[in-house]
């Protein structure tokens, strides 16, 4: 059977039709119905999380936040189509594919509260940092895709950017260095139509992001990045090929998840001065929440009391981690000076010798603005 | 045992006993493979270990580092080589947001051992681009270490303790003095700590603080003074960290200073070691602190860098200005 990674790289993968019903011809992928619930509730958690998370920054509880509802589908998806030992490498909006990862909630939140300890990932969890500036988290997850097939080990490294990111020389070296050493990488674009304010038609002049693959002599697919079973499927697929690629084929895959922001690209940021209503509100009809719940209902594998039950049970999870957040002390102002270094330098211990007197003499609150 | 080896040949032998002695040690960039390195920097390692180790890479600066990091955080060593250092301005992304920050973005989870080799300063007569000194840049940076060795017995140590380092160590290579001279060089490996200066010349009226390829004419000046001025010349050979102790020791003991580098004035090393003496020993201070640096224009074209660079009269000048003051 052919690959659904060999196609067109403009005929867009679709399994679940905006309605929730299967696209006519369209099979459903091999998941369990405990995984297919298990992936709605994820989706439901991100979003009850993202617009909590907006709230709290509009209150002025958090520091500038980057949404990511609309995105739901691509993300949680592609997640879950990772087996254990592979690797995740976000940009700074994958906070629903890294609580998949295990990254719990009130760690999202206290980065995005200004503490490092956002930052501290549990030991097991196969998970990069957040990467901030565009792109560049790309030939880090080539990197260790390729030390990995050095070491001769059987992982997949999956990497998230936007469609603004396809613009950076770090997205062209990544993928060719990816299509040159041959590296184990999955390339997954959420392609939200908008980098800030400049629309994906000004980011490129490619008729697809997906046909940029061609160039670098590996398979490119667009899949409905709204639609969570394609885009499981696809992802899957594309995990499955950097493990055990055909004779002919190579291993990295670039998969542009068209899809939708449905916010703003930070809490800083005002869409309204540069997108449509209309444009936002025809995205909307292709929300993967409803889309995937429909679909759990009318299969039967969900029943409306199993929806208010998960409802709840999020709502409840997202409330306690906002409190976990919250309690958490103002980091101890020593925690700015360890980890420059393995060993803190003498010059630095000064420094911090410094200020740690300077502390003791005129206390915290003459140091801390109001 | 020992060899008599150049300091580029210092580079090579220093991969070759450190690959041969811990199998996550790799070697990629351009050409630095079957070539062995546009300075053969990297001679032979190709083929004693193999293109899985020594890595041919596509030309793309930022593609090398930011896989590096990659490659550095998933639990290699490697040695990225930039062919000149003036290319790394595309790598510097790479370099000052991920290499030098993700021991703190991920609270001490992920490190970065790498050893960032690139080929710095002028005097060769390359083309535009070739000459610059700008380790400035690096060492403003925190979480970077930065090296710049004089001697091929230096270079050795230094390279096999940068790799050993667990920290991103940006190491240039003062390509001046990559052949013009040579040294015994020990074979196997050994350390030359980072982090600590050594004195080349011991001298009681002046303390002149120098390093790379500046070493050899600041010693060439301090030889021609001689009968008038007992100058002690510090080689600092590790830029950040830096030794202070040792800028702080030497000052107290001769009362005035000069710095030399072939890097710009503004904002060079030189101000910040002049800053160290104001602040650490002001009281042993019997002159103002000289500098004697490049200039602060573009690098020219190489019909007049002997003119842009600092050289034994120009040094010897200057320490005259300091002492007579």
């Amino acid at each position: 059977m052919t690959s659904i990674l060999h196609r067109d790289p403009d005929s867009r993968v679709r399994i679940l039709d905006e309605d929730g019903s299967l696209v006519d011809g369209a099979t459903e992928p091999d998941l369990e119905d405990e995984q297919l619930v298990e992936m709605y509730r994820y989706m439901k958690l991100s979003r009850h999380f993202d617009q909590r998370a907006v709230s709290l920054q509009r209150q002025g509880r958090m520091g500038t936040y980057p949404p990511l509802s609309g995105q739901e589908g691509a993300q949680i998806a592609s997640a879950f189509a990772l087996d254990d030992e592979d690797w995740l490498f976000p940009s700074y909006r994958e906070h629903g594919a890294a609580l998949v990862q295990g990254l719990p909630l009130e760690q999202t939140l206290l980065y995005w509260m200004g503490n490092e300890e956002g930052n501290a990932i549990a030991e097991d969890t196969n998970l990069f940092t957040v990467a901030v500036p565009i792109a560049s988290q790309i030939p880090h997850a080539v990197g260790a895709a390729w030390a990995s097939k050095l070491k001769d080990e059987d992982k997949s490294f999956i990497v998230y950017f936007g469609d603004g990111a396809t613009s950076e020389g770090d997205f062209h070296e990544g993928m060719n260095f990816a299509g040159v050493f041959d590296t184990p990488t999955v390339f997954f674009c959420n392609n939200n139509q908008w980098a800030i304010s400049v629309p994906r038609e000004r980011q490129t002049a490619s008729k697809t992001i997906a046909q940029k693959a061609t160039a670098y002599g590996f398979d490119g697919v667009q899949v409905d990045g709204m639609d969570p079973l394609a885009v499981y499927q696809v992802t899957r697929e594309a995990v499955k090929k950097t493990k055990d690629p055909e004779e002919d084929e190579l291993r990295p895959t670039l998969i542009e998840a068209v899809q939708y922001r449905f916010g703003a690209h930070t809490t800083a940021d005002d869409p309204t001065v540069y997108r449509d209503e209309d444009e936002v509100e025809r995205w909307k009809q292709k929300d993967p929440i409803p889309r995937l719940e429909t679909y759990l209902l009318d299969t039967g594998r969900l029943t409306e009391a199993d929806v208010e039950a998960i409802t709840e049970e999020v709502e409840t999870a997202v409330a306690d981690a906002i409190d976990t957040a919250e309690s958490h002390e103002r980091p101890e102002p020593t925690a700015m000076f360890e980890h420059a270094y393995e060993t803190m330098p003498e010059h630095v211990r000064d420094q911090l010798e410094t200020f740690e007197t300077i502390r003791e003499t005129y206390g915290d609150d003459a140091l801390l603005e109001e | 045992m020992t060899q008599n080896l150049t300091l580029v040949q210092a580079v090579s032998n220093g991969l070759h006993d450190k690959m041969a002695e811990d199998d996550d040690v790799i070697v990629m960039g351009e050409d630095v493979g079957k070539n062995g390195g546009v300075f053969r920097a990297t001679e032979g390692l190709y083929d004693e270990y193999g293109d899985e180790r020594v890595i041919d890479t596509p030309l793309a600066e930022s593609g090398i580092i930011g896989t590096a990091i990659g490659m550095a955080a998933y639990g290699l060593k490697p040695v990225p080589e930039i062919q000149f250092s003036g290319f790394m301005y595309p790598a510097f992304d790479q370099i000052v947001s991920h290499a030098a920050r993700l021991r703190t973005r991920s609270r001490g989870k992920y490190e970065v051992p790498m050893v960032l080799r690139a080929p710095m300063g002028g005097g060769i007569r390359a083309p535009e681009s070739h000459s610059e000194s700008k380790e400035a840049f690096y060492i403003h940076e925190a979480g970077l270490k930065v090296v710049i060795p004089s001697t091929p017995h230096d270079t050795k140590g230094l390279l096999i303790s940068a790799i050993d380092d667990p920290d991103p160590v940006i190491f240039l290579e003062p390509k001046k003095i990559y052949r013009s001279f040579r040294e015994e060089v020990p074979d196997g490996t050994y350390e030359v700590p980072l982090g600590e200066a050594a004195v080349r010349r011991e001298g009681t009226d002046i303390s002149v603080f120098t390093w790379g390829a500046m070493t050899r004419p600041t010693l060439e000046a301090a030889e021609d003074l001689e009968e008038e001025i007992d100058v002690e010349v510090v080689d600092l050979r590790t830029l950040s960290p830096l030794d202070t102790d040792a800028i702080v020791e030497s000052f107290q003991k001769t009362g005035r200073a000069a710095v030399v580098h072939e890097a710009p004035r503004t904002g060079g090393l030189g101000a910040e070691i002049t800053a160290i003496i104001q602040e650490e020993a002001l009281l042993y201070q019997e002159a103002p602190v000289k500098r004697i640096t490049g200039f602060d224009v573009p690098y020219p074209l190489y019909a007049l860098e002997d003119y842009y660079l600092p050289e034994p009269a120009r040094i010897a000048h200057g320490i005259r200005e300091a002492v007579d003051f």
